[in-house]
């Protein structure tokens, strides 16, 4: 168990390393003169002297790598050059509660959508419920999520009058539900499928038959002794994309104009603000790498056929 | 991985009756065959020039010269849109081949040689696979000023080869001990005759059924980038006419619709294909019916 979870710990270790080092190479590469692009070729001298120092590009490309990865390794992620004082990890943190937000909400729907339909489906294979579940998921993996938003809010809040108009302020649930309804339909698609799958399969073992033998109602049998070993698939695949839905929230955040990495993320690609489009990009790739390790690990624990040697 | 099985319709299952394609292949062939023939004739099938634009006609509604309205630049949204399948199937086509070619060739190297050349490639197939979704191409296109359709199909490219390397990679290691090529490496034949001949094709199956996913996968993420203003400049895509249809969603809500649909039924008429072929080429499949 200790070597596996150190193992896992040295290539999340490893992998944080390669991707600090690539986004680095990456934002090195650009054509022409960076500065330039940001204040504009009518600029004064001066000015671009001054960003020329705060961006470190004055300095040689080895001396940048270790002031970049010092950057990192404070958790500052950099200082901003047009206010100083202001780190790019003060952005962030300023944003990541609406982006976390919107995702776990996203996950919640996709789970609370997905599993009674993969299952219902699963009972009654190749039923009316199974093909129209089959293309319920089929749909939502079709849908692109920024035409999804959209036609969702023109639906709820201006045609059905049921929600409140896009641009008013409300806080509260009603406000988090048509994003989150639009981030977690591909996922719940997903999961659908995935929970679909993992219960056929476990339906038919000996054990499944079993419980229902010696005489296990019907829906303990379903819940208890299949769901909880089909999961184990489900499990996985809610980590792994994770990830996906932060990608993701960056278009839905556009969509809804919601606050968030995202919009952040857009500004600064707008405003061509170096700083916090590469801060940006590496706090959502470590947030997946951390939650892929943390998936990792918990399926591990939880299920006890997984050995670590 | 079940995840877009189709439901099988209940057809005979007597003889080889799962070895063909079901009716949603065949549709969404015809689909996909449909935006294949709007692409080559664009020009012939666009009621407008694509360089059309009537700034008195800003953002109308559907009228009988213009079927589906006109954007914030006065230009017709059908030719806009029918110009825009040529993004759509030049990209989906384009990063699919590269991803799958570079993926297959460095995934074959991976397994069959293994040790450091195999180690190397796939802890950088482990970086390019932490940047989740179109991230790792939303930063590569921020660098590249003005981005073309090249750009877009290079910085898609780029992460994307990382998947079909894994795959080929893991069958490669299924059947480089086998005894078929034990022999043939014992009669002599050079090493890339074997990899091309008897251990590459072996892996075929398993990364056609990816690459077709893959065309959905590149179409929708083309068309996110669009959606994000990092999509091709130089020529209308769907996800471009979104993203301006998004910002005037609530005067004009068509703007938005019929593009969205587009983009919605190609992704899953190829969809329908990638399940048909499936069926049809998955071993593992057929044996668990």
């Amino acid at each position: 168990m200790i070597t596996f979870l150190l193992r896992r710990l040295f290539t999340s270790i490893f992998v944080i390393i390669g991707v600090v080092t690539l986004v680095f190479l990456i934002l090195r590469a650009v054509p022409g003169d960076p500065v330039e692009s940001i204040l504009g070729e009518q600029s004064l001298e001066v000015d671009k002297e001054a960003l020329r120092e705060c961006l470190n590009l004055d300095k040689s490309l080895g001396e940048q790598y270790l002031l970049f990865w010092g950057d990192v390794a404070s958790g500052t992620l950099g200082e901003l050059c047009d206010e100083r004082g202001v780190t790019v990890m003060d952005r962030l943190v300023a944003n990541i509660p609406a982006t976390f937000e919107l995702a776990l909400a996203a996950m919640f729907f996709a789970l609370i959508f997905s599993l009674p339909l993969g299952i219902a489906a699963s009972l009654r294979p190749y039923s009316w419920v199974d093909n129209s579940s089959a293309v319920i998921a089929l749909l939502g993996i079709s849908i692109p999520n920024f035409w999804l938003g959209p036609m969702l809010l023109i639906l709820f809040s201006l045609t059905l009058q049921m929600l409140p108009n896009p641009g008013s302020e409300v806080a509260g649930l009603t406000a988090l539900l048509l994003p989150a309804v639009t981030l977690g339909t591909g996922l719940s698609a997903k999961l659908m499928r995935m929970t679909r799958s993992g219960m056929l399969e476990v339906l038919n073992l000996d054990y499944v038959r079993t419980a229902r033998a010696k005489g296990l109602p019907r829906h303990l049998v379903i819940l208890k002794h299949a769901l909880r070993n089909a999961l184990l698939p489900v499990i996985t695949i809610v980590g792994l994309q994770f990830g996906a839905l932060l990608t993701g929230a960056i278009i839905v955040e556009k969509v809804f104009a919601r606050p968030g990495v995202g919009m952040l993320l857009l500004d600064a690609i707008e405003a061509r603000n170096y700083l916090i489009v590469q801060g940006c990009v590496l706090f959502i790739s470590f947030t997946y790498v951390v939650v892929n390790l943390v998936t990792d690990v918990v399926y591990g624990l939880i299920d006890p056929r997984i050995r670590y040697d | 991985m079940n995840l877009l099985r189709l439901p099988q319709l209940r057809l005979p299952r007597a003889g080889n009756g799962a070895n063909h394609f079901g009716p949603l292949a065949y549709l969404g062939m015809a689909i996909l065959a449909m935006v294949a023939f709007v692409a080559i004739f664009a020009p012939w099938l666009a009621p407008y020039e694509l360089t059309h634009m009537d700034v008195t006609r800003q953002l109308q509604g559907p009228s009988a010269e213009h079927w589906l309205g006109t954007d914030e630049n006065g230009a017709d949204v059908l030719t806009l849109l029918i110009y825009g399948t040529r993004v759509a199937a030049v990209v989906g086509i384009s990063v699919v081949g590269i991803c799958s070619t570079v993926g297959v060739i460095l995934g074959a190297i991976s397994g069959y040689f293994g040790g450091w050349i195999d180690e190397a490639l796939m802890r950088l197939t482990e970086i390019l696979m932490s940047f989740p979704g179109i991230l790792l191409a939303i930063l590569l296109i921020f660098i590249t000023q003005e981005p073309s359709i090249p750009a877009v199909i290079g910085a898609l490219s780029v992460s994307g080869w990382s998947s079909y390397a894994r795959l080929v990679r893991g069958q490669v290691l299924a059947v480089r001990d086998q005894d078929y090529v034990e022999a043939a490496r014992a009669s002599g034949l050079p090493t890339w005759r074997i990899l091309q001949r008897h251990v590459v094709p072996n892996t075929f199956a398993p990364v056609i059924i990816q690459a077709t996913f893959g065309v959905a996968g590149a179409i929708l993420a083309e068309a996110s980038l669009s959606f994000l203003g990092l999509g091709p400049q130089d020529m209308p895509s769907w996800g471009g006419l979104l993203d301006q249809g998004a910002s005037y969603f609530l005067l004009t809500p068509h703007l938005a619709f019929v593009p969205g649909l587009a983009i919605m039924f190609t992704v899953l008429a190829v969809n329908f294909v990638g399940d048909g072929l499936r069926d049809v080429l998955d071993p593992r499949k057929l044996a668990s019916h």
